[in-house]
């Protein structure tokens, strides 16, 4: 692996929130590396998703900091929150359907090619230059899931393996320094998992980025993460290393165990 | 001053009326059903046609206004709408002026385009208070609003069809799994909708005694928006938002100016929703993430 | 490249087809083999063409349904006759006027566009087009009581009566309240009709495959994914409503313009509706569709007049019918096997 850089870019500290008198997250945190793999665990309904949701301010959350790369989201939104650098993707995927695989890449790239309203209208030279490199890297962009070829094909019609990358492409192009991925391997194959994995190594490695992600896949957790955090109800219940946490008994009986019952 | 109150609230009582159609089809349809404006036209040229040209008694001819009202909305709901469950709203909405023009066009073959004068069907004698004078219809109008809202509540609430509804307008799918009748649900919501337009068109016209084939259409578009000021889907927001913009509407056009009534009733609407985006009754849906 | 010029190819089909239809109806013009009616119909098809464009720029790109382009239409539309009118002996060259009276329509009706549009997109679905309904109606009350008149002195505002207009003999009021404006010079043509039609279909084509278009057409598929990729919603939800009311502005003085009367009751209720139907009926998001339908269902009435009292009603089943056939999968089915068994039996009578 290439070189390590410890410093933390994403520092969460007593995050919570209530509905209604309901707590759903409560006194969450959580510190991630600068090029950090992590991930979220937990049992459905523990509020992983609520705690991405808190971090991309969809929820503002009721208590708690977030500070990212030193700076503090309190009062941001969610565009303001991806323009400072945390990108997402969704459980149900959400991409835009009725559009391009390669329009949605540049959708990601949006607010990082240059020109308004009126040199797209008339055809300004602005338009073409920014246009073709932000063509040039939706496909370079793509090409890190090998689905240049795809580029035209309409993001709605693509099987469910290739719209979940497609997410990950997108959130990608936004340019963060974290990225959140919501159970990326759902609907995934054993051999289409491994690769995910290896893909999402290598795009750690490549853009130097944090990742946090929220998996059931056991395997691909447990082979790339290199700190977990186990949500139970709402709470952090253990936080480790990928062994301390197999070997945490309180995630075993909250978790794993309940996990191994079922199959 | 008083009497300004009373008419607002006779006025606003027959939108709320109407707009309680409005929003009990919405409720279960969940599409903007235009053609409801001209089931009140329909409703009025068949209490005409009986009263005037039959001579039929008031009640009668009333009741078979209903009838027809509730028939024609069954069919109108089996024939276009039902096709179109699965489509999307723009879809319905555009099928449901397409409804509209039917209906007006069909009575403007029957009726000719001239206005008849409709008879006052409320020929009983004004009560007199002090100064206060409210005309029998007015007083008639309120009543009927507050029974007839008073009997909606309870059905909804208390009679299985009435649950049946609720429970439709919740989850179509999980109705039809707990052996709820869908269709038949669907069938009567449209039936006591357009029986009440048929009430409403009675009333109105009895306040306004000139019925022509788009007398339906602007009460039909204000009760729309009584039913969206109050919460679209409510029936005491309908209650409540129809009353509401009648009395705003009388108001208006005694303090302010006749001619830009209409402009007003619409500026107050367009506050409230900006207030109160889901309308004074509506509760906000939120999308799960 | 390959994509971009797919896009190209079917803008530039699109020129072509506006190009064809004028070429055509001028050669049926200058050869007289047009009837009178359909003649004077060529103006509105190209008004309503572009109400179309402007309107499925909202619907079809934006993805937020309008119950009241028509009182964009409508701001355009008298300004419109007032700059005209207004400027009649200070500018003699008509198509300068002409040019003159679209843009300050289309500048006004925009402003009209903004105001509404700050309040209005924030709401969603069925409560932002019942909102546009209302302003629809509100501009289209306000137009029913304003007097306008002008002299030696320049603009008289009124909201009373024409009277009030406090003019000096011999001025002339432009409009009069909901009699409307009156004698309007007619100076709108075919040719810059069409030359409209081409511009702003320029203008939305070129932006809809530029970075804004998709943005605003991403905001539609998914608003929270859009929300998640950094976009500003609020923005690109003004830019397409706003330039969409500039031009359905534009299209009102068009229209106004080729008639020597215009009254507010014009641009109702009923006037949004028209053109929503145009812009459903021709695929939502598909401008060409749109055109074809506006142009279509424009003259459609004036080529049923034989069927006079029947015409309305033969369209209310009509759309009716399309809608359920386009959007039944039943219906569909049904459609397509009895064309199977059409086309099946043709088949066999040949062999």
């Amino acid at each position: 692996m290439s070189e390590k850089d410890n410093r933390p870019i994403l520092e969460v500290s007593h995050l919570g929130i209530d509905f209604g008198g309901l707590t759903a997250v409560d006194d969450f945190n959580i510190s991630l590396a600068k090029t950090e793999i992590a991930g979220l665990i937990g049992p459905n309904g523990a509020g992983k998703t609520t705690i991405f949701n808190l971090l991309t301010k969809v929820y503002q959350p009721s208590r708690g900091k977030i500070v990212l790369d030193d700076k503090d989201t309190n009062g941001m939104n969610t565009i303001q929150v991806n323009r400072a650098g945390i990108a997402r993707t969704f459980q149900n995927i959400r991409l835009f359907d009725k559009l391009t695989v390669e329009d949605n890449v540049k959708i990601g790239l949006h607010n990082h090619t240059e020109y308004n309203m009126w040199s797209g209208i008339f055809r300004l030279p602005k338009y073409w230059n920014e246009e073709k490199r932000s063509h040039e890297k939706a496909l370079e962009l793509l090409s890190i899931f090998d689905m240049q070829d795809l580029a035209d094909a309409t993001a709605g019609s693509l099987p469910y393996g290739a719209q979940r990358r497609l997410e990950i492409v997108r959130a990608l192009a936004t340019e963060p320094k974290v990225l959140l991925l919501d159970e990326p391997a759902a609907g995934m194959n054993p051999s289409e998992t491994a690769e995910l994995m290896e893909n999402i190594r290598k795009i750690r490695d490549k853009f130097q980025i944090a990742v946090l992600l929220i998996e059931h896949d056991m395997n691909l957790v447990m082979g790339i993460c290199e700190g977990i955090a186990v949500l139970n109800f709402g709470k952090i219940i253990a936080k480790g290393t990928p062994s301390q946490i197999q070997n945490n008994p309180q995630v075993i009986e909250a978790y794993l165990g309940k996990k191994k019952e079922a199959k | 001053m008083l009497n300004y109150l009373i008419n607002g609230i006779s006025l606003g009582s027959v939108y709320a009326i109407i707009a309680l159609g409005y929003t009990m089809v919405y409720g279960i349809a969940k599409m903007l059903n235009f053609a409801h404006g001209d089931v009140i036209m329909v409703g009025g040229y068949v209490a005409f046609c009986t009263t005037s040209y039959l001579g039929w008694p008031v009640i009668p001819a009333v009741l078979l206004s209903i009838f027809v009202c509730m028939v024609l909305g069954i069919v109108i709901e089996r024939l276009a709408y039902k096709p179109l469950r699965a489509a999307t709203s723009l879809a319905v909405l555009i099928t449901a002026i397409g409804v509209s023009y039917f209906l007006q066009n069909v009575a403007l073959l029957i009726w000719t385009s001239n206005p008849k004068v409709f008879p006052n069907m409320v020929t009983l004698p004004s009560l007199v208070i002090g100064d206060l004078q409210i005309s029998s219809v007015a007083l008639v109008t309120i009543i009927a609003c507050i029974i007839i809202m008073i009997v909606l509540t309870l059905f909804t609430n208390k009679t299985k069809m009435g649950k049946a509804m609720r429970a439709v307008s919740e989850d179509k799918d999980a109705a039809q799994l707990m052996g709820i009748n869908v269709n038949a649900t669907i069938s009567l919501t449209f039936a006591i909708g357009s029986g009440l337009a048929a009430i409403a068109g009675v009333l109105l016209c009895s306040a306004y005694p000139t019925l022509m084939p788009t007398t339906g259409s602007m009460p039909g578009i204000k009760a729309f928006t009584a039913a969206v000021f109050g919460g679209i889907g409510s029936i005491p927001g309908a209650m409540l938002g129809g009353i509401l913009l009648g009395i705003i509407e009388i108001f208006g056009k005694a303090y302010i100016s006749t001619q830009l009534s209409d402009a007003i009733v619409f500026s107050v609407l367009i506050i409230i929703l900006l207030v109160k985006p889901t309308g004074l009754l509506g509760k906000k849906v939120n999308e799960k993430v | 490249m390959k994509k971009i010029s797919k896009s190209a190819r079917s803008s530039f089909i699109n020129y072509g087809i506006v190009l064809i239809f004028f070429l055509f109806f001028q050669i049926m013009l200058s050869t007289g083999k047009l009837s009178n009616s359909l003649s004077g119909q060529l103006i509105p098809i190209c008004t309503y063409v572009i109400m179309a464009l402007a309107l499925n720029l909202v619907v079809g790109i934006s993805g937020e349904l309008s119950l009241g382009h028509a009182g964009f239409m409508s701001v355009g539309a008298f300004s419109g006759v007032v700059v005209a009118t207004a400027l009649k002996d200070v500018i003699t060259v008509s198509p300068i006027r002409l040019i003159l009276a679209i843009v300050i329509g289309a500048v006004l009706a925009a402003v009209a566009g903004t105001i509404i549009g700050i309040p209005v997109l924030r709401l969603q679905g069925d409560y932002l087009a019942i909102v546009t309904l209302a302003f629809g109606e509100i501009i289209k009350n306000v137009l029913n009581c304003l007097y306008i008149g002008a002299d030696s002195k320049g603009l008289h505002f009124s909201m009373k009566d024409g009277n009030s207009l406090n003019m000096e003999t011999g001025g002339t009021v432009i409009i009069n309240g909901p009699q409307g404006a009156l004698g309007i010079q007619k100076i709108s043509t075919f040719a810059a009709a069409i030359i409209l039609v081409l511009i702003v279909l320029f203008i939305i084509q070129n932006l809809v495959n530029s970075r804004a278009g998709r943005a605003i057409k991403a905001i539609r598929d998914n608003r929270i994914a859009a929300e998640s990729c950094g976009l500003n919603i609020m923005k690109y939800k003004m830019m397409a409503f706003v330039l969409s009311a500039a031009i359905a502005g534009a299209a009102g003085a068009l229209y106004a313009l080729n008639y020597s009367t215009v009254v507010p009751k014009k641009f109702d209720f009923n006037t949004s509706i028209l053109v929503l139907v145009f812009v459903v009926l021709g695929g939502i998001g598909n401008l060409r569709g749109s055109m074809i339908a506006a142009a279509i269902l424009t003259v459609l009435p004036e080529l049923l007049r034989q069927f006079q009292d029947y015409r309305m009603l033969v369209y209310a089943i009509v759309l009716i019918l399309v809608m359920i056939i386009t959007n039944n999968s039943k219906a569909k089915d049904l459609l397509g096997r009895v064309g199977a068994k059409i086309f099946k039996k043709s088949a066999v009578q040949k062999g």
